[in-house]
């Protein structure tokens, strides 16, 4: 108990440690709360229109009525379009062909052709959809005109949970987790590793505490820490962000303190095996970057390969997510929370375990 | 030759191949430089894609008949999709809670009857989890392109003529098969490279400063710049032999096509070396601590070229603010014309703004760390 109570106090002593675990961990929720966006937003897009008629103008318009579309440049002619997308200065060329509205009105099909940047391919195909609603509703504003009927089948798309696919709905709660893991790992791994740099690890060892006692003493602290940096993002998530809270806030907290526990299990691993601050911090980035990267968070889980979709089942951060997640806009159920929710337990049991033993050893 | 320049070159030379020497002994310098890209090109090749190709999705069909079926077929059939049929939509909204599947696509039990009828439209129901908001955005544009196939189909086998006043024709350039992997090999090089570049020089030259083998250069006659550029050669040849199996990998293993040319691509990667040399060196010089200067790197230089420097992320996307900070980084200048070397090929009137846009970088850090660096003990 005085161990536990030496180890928070050291850390919310210490100047330094108390900057790196409260300025960072903000500066990035925000950074990366307003940053890291698949949406696609203030696009510029070039319109050749080799028609001039009705048509065209009225298509121009509707391009411009979009709000995704910001900068609209007019060009002359086909030979402007290979430099625009070349030097990245539009993603998208609209060329509306000769003929355009005189085929319209004579009953002939027209066809617009749009040229995307496929460097940037995932927000060409985001763009390409915007696109494609606009054309289509030309297209039945056109038949309405001309006095034919609707098509005889309609799509109405609904997106649940998040009905305007607002991209920060979906990041920050995972920052809660991946800011967390940040967290958790620098407060176990690597103050440990400058501990015994110093030489106050060694003091630790030969005192009369057992192995378990101080990995207990050790996690304890940093799990107050990390639930204490996981109210506040909370807090900011839901009165900044303004994003729903929709399950239970229990069992957010109980899915939290198993994170944490297997993350600081994953930091006490580390530091068991690391000699120095240089391998402990190059340790906890070699598991950090992969955990990140195949978290969901990145990009979905059931886009990876199938054989790297098993590998990720060992990543406390992938099944963080999904509660994560789940709680904050799609309320889900307590047997959903808990199929993702004892990996985190067994993960932390294990490398829990596996740090007393090293620490066990490392004492004889 | 003065016999004083030809002692400076000697100098000099005997400077790098000490640090060359140094570099090359030190494991650690190994891992970052050679293990290190390789797995997170691995990661980045084969675990982060945006190709939504087998979306999971809930197919409830309410209605038996064959023009409702067809329908449901026509779902089922399409390569983007992987469905899984149900005839309520209860046991789906759990799938789709947890996250099992990604859409669920509904088509009502009177479909057929308001099919027939003229005056109405027979609505098809497409329900995407928002959760995942790009997974959700392609649904409804894939759903969107098989209605619209299955419309025409479905009008030419009835013998009515199909009537569609417009129809668009997308023509992606530089990427036809729309892989993402195309360009986010790419520019994980980048942010490989703004790892080796900053991070390993920071954390290395920080290590010195601790350790109090600088002051031991200092000692000599050893000028700054002299110091600086003897530190920076070796890292600068390590960074440009990682560029080299990145390469290599990015092409033979992941496929990426290279359309511009290796002397461009070998231009590009060193200019952008230096800004990115720089800042680790510059890293070192203000805090001469290992842990400040490794969070110092992480939070300057590799995390804003993760986040902010257009490689996953669009930069037309984020508030004008964080907009204007993406001008001063490196990385931003250098995803551009990687994923523009690979894809397009020599596009000189991207490249050349990026070239010096990063020798400005280069120059401005070095200049800052050539300040920093007193030669004196503190």
């Amino acid at each position: 108990m005085a161990l536990i109570v030496k180890e928070l106090v050291t850390i919310l002593r210490d100047r330094r440690s108390r900057m790196v675990l409260i300025g960072p961990p903000l500066f990035q929720l925000f950074l990366f709360g307003f940053a890291a966006t698949l949406e696609v937003k203030n696009v510029s897009l070039a319109i050749l229109d080799q028609d001039h008629g009705y048509w065209a103008r009225e298509l121009t318009r509707r391009f411009a009525g979009a709000p995704i579309f910001t900068t609209i440049r007019s060009i002359p002619g086909m030979a402007d379009i290979r430099p625009l997308i070349d030097r990245q200065k539009v993603i998208l060329v609209v060329n509306i062909p000769q003929h355009f509205s005189a085929d319209i009105k004579a009953g002939r099909p027209a066809k617009v052709q749009v040229i995307l940047d496929g460097r940037r391919s995932n927000a060409s195909q985001i763009v390409q959809g915007y696109v494609a609603v606009i054309v289509q509703n030309l297209d039945r504003d056109i038949a309405r005109a001309q006095g034919l009927p609707p098509p005889p089948s309609v799509i109405v798309a609904r997106n649940w949970f998040n009905p305007n696919l607002i991209y920060r709905w979906f990041t920050v709660p995972n920052l809660i987790g991946t800011i967390g893991m940040v967290l958790g790992l620098s407060v176990t791994a690597l103050s440990i590793a400058r501990e015994r740099e110093i030489g106050t690890f060694d003091q630790l060892l030969v005192s009369p505490l057992t192995p378990t006692e101080i990995i207990i003493g050790k996690t304890i602290p940093s799990l107050l820490v990390g639930l204490l940096n996981g109210t506040v993002f909370l807090l900011i998530s839901k009165f900044l962000f303004e994003i729903p809270f929709t399950g239970s806030l229990l069992l957010l907290y109980a899915g939290l303190t198993l994170y944490l526990l297997a993350v600081i299990g994953i930091g006490l691993f580390i530091s068991a095996l690391a000699q120095t601050q240089q391998q402990a911090f190059l340790g906890s980035f070699v598991f950090i970057a992969p955990a990140i990267l195949l978290s969901g968070f990145a990009s979905p889980v059931e886009n990876m390969p199938d054989w790297l979709q098993t590998f990720t089942l060992i990543n406390p951060l992938r099944h963080f997510i999904v509660i994560v997640n789940g709680l904050f806009t799609k309320d889900m159920p307590f047997e959903t929370v808990l199929t993702n929710a004892w990996p985190l337990a067994l993960i932390a049991l294990v490398t829990m375990t596996s740090a007393v033993w090293l620490f066990h050893r490392s004492m004889k | 030759m003065t016999p004083d320049a030809s002692g400076r070159a000697r100098r000099f030379r005997a400077l790098v191949v000490k640090e060359t020497i140094q570099v090359v002994r030190d494991p650690s310098s190994w891992l970052i430089a050679i293990v290190l890209p390789l797995i997170l090109l691995f990661l980045f090749g084969y675990g982060v894609s945006l190709d939504a190709n087998k979306i999971n999705i809930g197919l409830v069909v309410q209605d038996t008949s064959a023009d409702a079926q067809a329908f449901a077929a026509a779902f089922g059939d399409s390569r983007f999709f992987n469905t899984r049929t149900a005839h309520t939509r209860r046991v789906l909204n759990e799938d789709l809670v947890a996250g099992h599947i990604r859409g669920i696509i509904v088509i009502p039990a009177d479909f057929t009857a308001r099919l027939k009828r003229r005056t109405a439209q027979a609505p098809i129901q497409v329900i995407s989890d928002g959760s995942q908001p790009n997974t959700a955005a392609f649904i409804q544009n894939y759903a969107l392109a098989v209605w619209q196939n299955r419309q025409r189909q479905r009008a030419a086998s009835n013998g009515v003529k199909f009537h569609q006043a417009v129809s668009l024709e997308p023509r992606y350039w530089f990427n036809e098969e729309l892989l993402s992997r195309n360009f986010l090999v790419p520019g994980s090089v980048a942010i490989i490279m703004t790892l080796i570049g900053t991070l390993l020089t920071a954390l290395v030259i920080a290590r010195e400063w601790e350790r109090g083998t600088m002051e031991a250069i200092m000692a000599t006659p050893v000028g700054k710049a002299e110091l600086l550029a003897g530190k920076i050669v070796p890292y600068f040849v390590l960074g440009m032999f990682s560029m080299l199996v990145c390469t290599v990998v990015a092409v033979l293993l992941f496929n990426v096509p290279l359309r511009g040319s290796y002397l461009a691509l070998g231009l590009v990667s060193a200019v952008f070396l230096c800004p990115a040399l720089g800042q680790g060196y510059l890293i070192s010089a203000i805090t001469k601590n290992q842990f400040v200067a490794s969070q110092l790197a992480l939070m300057s230089a590799f995390l804003p070229a993760m986040m902010l420097s257009g490689f996953i992320f669009e930069i037309n996307s984020m508030p004008a603010a964080i907009r204007a900070v993406t001008f001063i980084l490196p990385a931003r200048y250098f995803v551009s014309s990687l994923q523009t070397l690979f894809l397009a090929g020599n596009i000189w009137s991207l490249l050349l703004p990026a070239i010096a846009a990063m020798l400005a970088l280069g120059g401005l850090f070095f200049t800052l760390a050539i300040r920093f660096t007193h030669k004196r003990l503190d």
